[in-house]
């Protein structure tokens, strides 16, 4: 299977921490389904449930940057299918603007916003994949108190 | 049922000390294999508040459930977290148990240690076991701060609103009106029946479609609790379970149906011919017509696009039935429940010329053919070829045309190898002279009758060879068809010549699908197709309450199948029906009108309309009713007066504090 490939660590390698907010409609059930078709990825994200990626508020964010997150991912359903009509709207209103005021700290690679449907299982590894190698690149998140 | 008042039970005061249990779930080998469940019991036996650990081989099981009951009695706990497989499936079984137990059902915290964990770091067990740690530490630390909510009761509308009416959509509304339920049937051709009134014979048993078909048309029809919508579609949707608002608009058929008697004699003076779509194209229909001779409703309907309007029809028409100044109109319902059996269409092989298909005359599709084969299509049932008319005789059939192909769809349609089997035995018994080739990937046949109709194929002389055409040219005098193909099982390439080639197109979503997604803010699969809550367990639910799929709509099927998934659905949506009543999530936003000054910020942010000012009190009033309990005015309320109870602010910073805080604790 193509999501398959061996994630085993190389090295002494540091490993990012990733905090990754789904929402309960697609995007966790997305994450659900990665796992029942085994699609492997990095054991660097940790998932928290909200109802709708417009929950997330930007102070959430900064919390987790500052208490030990490298990298923070949102993630919704895709635009037009969000559970709650538009809500998904609000979340990328919200989440884009939360990246302009990190840009200001150097901080707004370490925040993503996707769109992960519940048939995504492929999708979402991909995407803690990519951005898992993206924080790397970037190293250990500069800001963060619990390191 | 415990009839305790519902705002009693379960509730615990505030101040009351926290007492956890904390129950891992081993899931057999699923968790237990990967992370190390009792090294994870051991350390999150440390925390704070935690009173008792658990391990189980199956938490979900009698005993395991047991176990838990066992351990808030011993260690009068207050909160429980379950860290095992997915919430979305299991944390209704634990609410249950815990509530059984008098505890308020929210008070229990489900972790995900198994989709989000062991089974996706199979090969990291160290780093699997430590990740399980951070994610139960995560939920204990949540679950201290949970408050009791109670679940509300909505009332259920007790009618049903069924679109699409092919035969799963009219099992379904047969069903329910049989059960004594207002039914609204909507189908946005003329006629009800939908595909299945286009086949010529139906696998594996060959009985004539139709005439199978008819007679539960006319059922629908008779029924005094379905109101049959006919060539109408659902414009909007809102509301919610038991409580559906639902706009139908009914297309102008541009006559008066009361009045029409479907004489047809409109159609016999109208001057305009245009390809007739439920032969597939083949053949001509008037641009007034009855769609088919079994129609129901059997009424005229105007092509208002391809009309001259020279009034003959008009004048032909002995009720005064047409109309040409007719507008489209609309109807309000109001529906508990609905059920989406809105069909599919079969792969277009046109657009890439697949197999030479629109570029050679004597290629066609099995629906093409299937028509070809019908005694009432366009030929009179003779098969005939499209470049000459005459009778083939070597007819070629490729399987898999749109389906188990990367370049197109990668997933089987399910139904093909039959109709292929089917299609080849009716023209081998019309015509014992023919020659037919079946050329295909694998044949698959698996339920009652498949396989005996597959050998019945054979035994009546149906060449089967497995490959695929490499090469598909047309000879340009004879306009045969000349196949160039690796004969997989002799390892050897073939050269064959046919004088008519049939595509096996497969199943692909259609326009309705996109439709009521949309509308009803449904899921689609990787197929393209409409998803089920659970693909074992729910596989006609939704994951919208009272929303329920059958058929096509919801992954390729045959004609049992969707019948008798037009049956579930009705016999889900009577739970709701009959009991007049629907359990809704008690998430929902509050307000604290002593942080709320009034700014009215939150009032647009909701889709649902469910915030209203209290002008008296300048306040913020949330309807519970109307909340679904997303979140987004939580988010965007500038005093932090708005809270979204069960996703507390304070709920989700606990668990944002303690991700990473095994680092610390382990350095």
């Amino acid at each position: 299977m193509s999501g398959e490939a061996s994630t085993a660590p190389k090295g002494n390698g540091w490993e990012p921490n990733i905090l990754a907010f789904c929402c309960n409609w697609c995007s966790y059930a997305g994450a659900d389904l990665a796992g029942v078709s085994r699609f492997q990825y990095p054991p660097t994200v940790k998932i928290l449930r909200v109802m709708c990626s417009s929950r997330v508020e930007p102070a959430f964010i900064l919390k987790a940057l500052k208490d030990g997150a490298d990298g923070v991912l949102v993630a919704g359903c895709h635009i037009g299918d969000c559970h709650y009509i538009d809500g998904n709207k609000n979340a990328e209103v919200r989440i884009n603007n939360t990246k302009k005021a990190l840009a200001k700290l150097g901080l707004d690679k370490r925040l993503r916003l996707e769109w992960i449907s519940a048939s995504e299982g492929l999708r979402f590894s991909e995407v803690i994949r990519d951005f898992t190698e993206e924080i790397k690149k970037l190293g250990q998140n500069p800001v963060k108190e619990v390191k | 049922m415990n009839d305790t008042k519902a705002t009693e039970k379960g509730t615990v005061k505030e101040s009351e000390e926290k007492r956890v249990g904390v129950f891992v779930c081993e899931c057999g080998v699923n968790i237990g294999g990967v992370v190390n469940t009792w090294a994870v019991a051991d350390y999150i036996g440390t925390l704070p508040g935690v009173k008792v650990t658990s391990v189980n081989k199956f938490t979900c099981s009698d005993s395991g459930q047991a176990d838990i009951q066992q351990k808030i009695k011993e260690y009068n706990l207050n909160r429980v977290v379950v860290a095992a497989c997915s919430p979305k499936t299991h944390e209704p079984t634990f609410r249950a148990c815990i509530e059984q137990m008098g505890l308020n059902q929210y008070f229990l915290e489900f972790v995900n240690i198994r989709d989000h964990c062991s089974w996706i770091h199979m090969w990291e067990k160290e780093k699997a076991t430590e990740k399980a740690k951070d994610l139960v530490r995560m939920g204990v630390e949540r679950s201290k701060l949970l408050e009791p909510l109670q679940a509300s009761e909505v009332p259920v509308t007790d009618k049903a609103l069924v679109i699409g009416a092919g035969v799963a959509g009219m099992q379904s509304a047969l069903d329910l009106a049989d059960m004594g339920f207002q039914v609204y049937l909507v189908e946005k051709e003329p006629s009800i029946g939908g595909r299945m009134a286009r086949f010529d014979k139906v696998f594996p048993t060959n009985d004539c479609s139709i005439c199978i078909l008819g007679p539960k048309m006319v059922e629908v029809a008779r029924n005094k609790n379905i109101k049959i919508m006919s060539y109408s579609e659902v414009k909007a949707v809102d509301g919610y379970v038991g409580n559906f608002n639902v706009k139908v608009e009914h297309k102008p058929r541009y006559l008066d149906v009361a009045k029409c008697t479907g004489c047809a004699k409109c159609s016999e003076v109208c001057p305009v011919e245009v390809p007739y779509d439920f032969n597939e194209g083949f053949g001509t229909r008037k641009a007034i017509y009855v769609p088919f001779p079994q129609a129901v409703p059997l009424r005229a309907v105007l092509d208002k696009e391809n009309c001259i309007s020279c009034k003959a029809c008009a004048k032909a028409c002995q009720s005064g039935a047409i109309n040409y100044d007719m507008q489209p109109s609309y109807t309000d319902l109001n529906v508990g429940v609905i059920i989406g059996a809105v069909g599919f269409k079969t792969y277009d092989p046109e657009p890439r010329h697949d197999f030479g298909y629109g570029l050679y005359d004597n290629v066609i599709t099995a629906m093409e053919f299937e028509r070809l084969l019908n005694a009432a299509g366009p030929t009179g049932g003779h098969v005939v070829r499209p470049s000459d008319c005459k009778e083939p005789i070597r007819v070629g059939f490729v399987n898999c045309v749109g389906s188990r192909d990367k370049a197109t769809n990668i997933y089987c349609s399910g139904v093909c190898c039959m109709v292929t089997i089917k299609n080849a035995q009716l023209l081998k018994e019309k015509r014992p002279e023919t020659d037919q080739t079946i050329m295909y990937i694998d044949i698959r046949t698996p339920f009652r009758g498949y396989e005996e109709s597959y050998n019945r194929s054979r035994n009546l002389g149906v060449k089967f060879l497995r490959g695929r055409p490499v090469e598909v040219k047309e000879d340009p005098v004879t306009k045969n068809i000349k196949v160039r193909i690796e004969d997989t099982l002799a390892g050897e390439m073939r050269n064959l010549e046919f004088d008519l080639m049939v595509l096996a197109t497969g199943i692909v979503p259609n326009e309705g699908i996109n439709q009521i997604q949309q509308l009803l803010k449904l899921s689609k699969a990787a197929d393209g197709l409409l998803m089920e809550a659970h693909p074992k367990l729910k596989p006609v639910d939704t994951t919208i309450d009272g929303v329920f799929l059958a058929g096509v709509a919801s992954g390729p099927k045959d004609i049992p199948y969707a019948v008798s998934q037009g049956s579930a659905c009705a016999g889900r949506a009577t739970i709701l029906l009959k009991n007049k009543k629907a359990i809704t999530e008690g998430i929902t936003a509050i307000v604290n009108p002593d942080v709320c000054v009034g700014c009215q910020v939150c009032i647009p942010m909701c889709p649902f309309q469910a915030i209203k000012m209290d002008e008296q009190a300048g306040k913020a009033n949330v309807m519970k009713a109307l909340c679904k309990g997303c979140g987004t005015c939580v988010a965007a309320c500038p005093t932090g007066a708005l809270e979204q109870s069960h996703f507390k602010n304070n709920q989700l910073l606990a668990q944002v504090r303690n991700v990473f805080k095994f680092q610390e604790v382990a350095a």
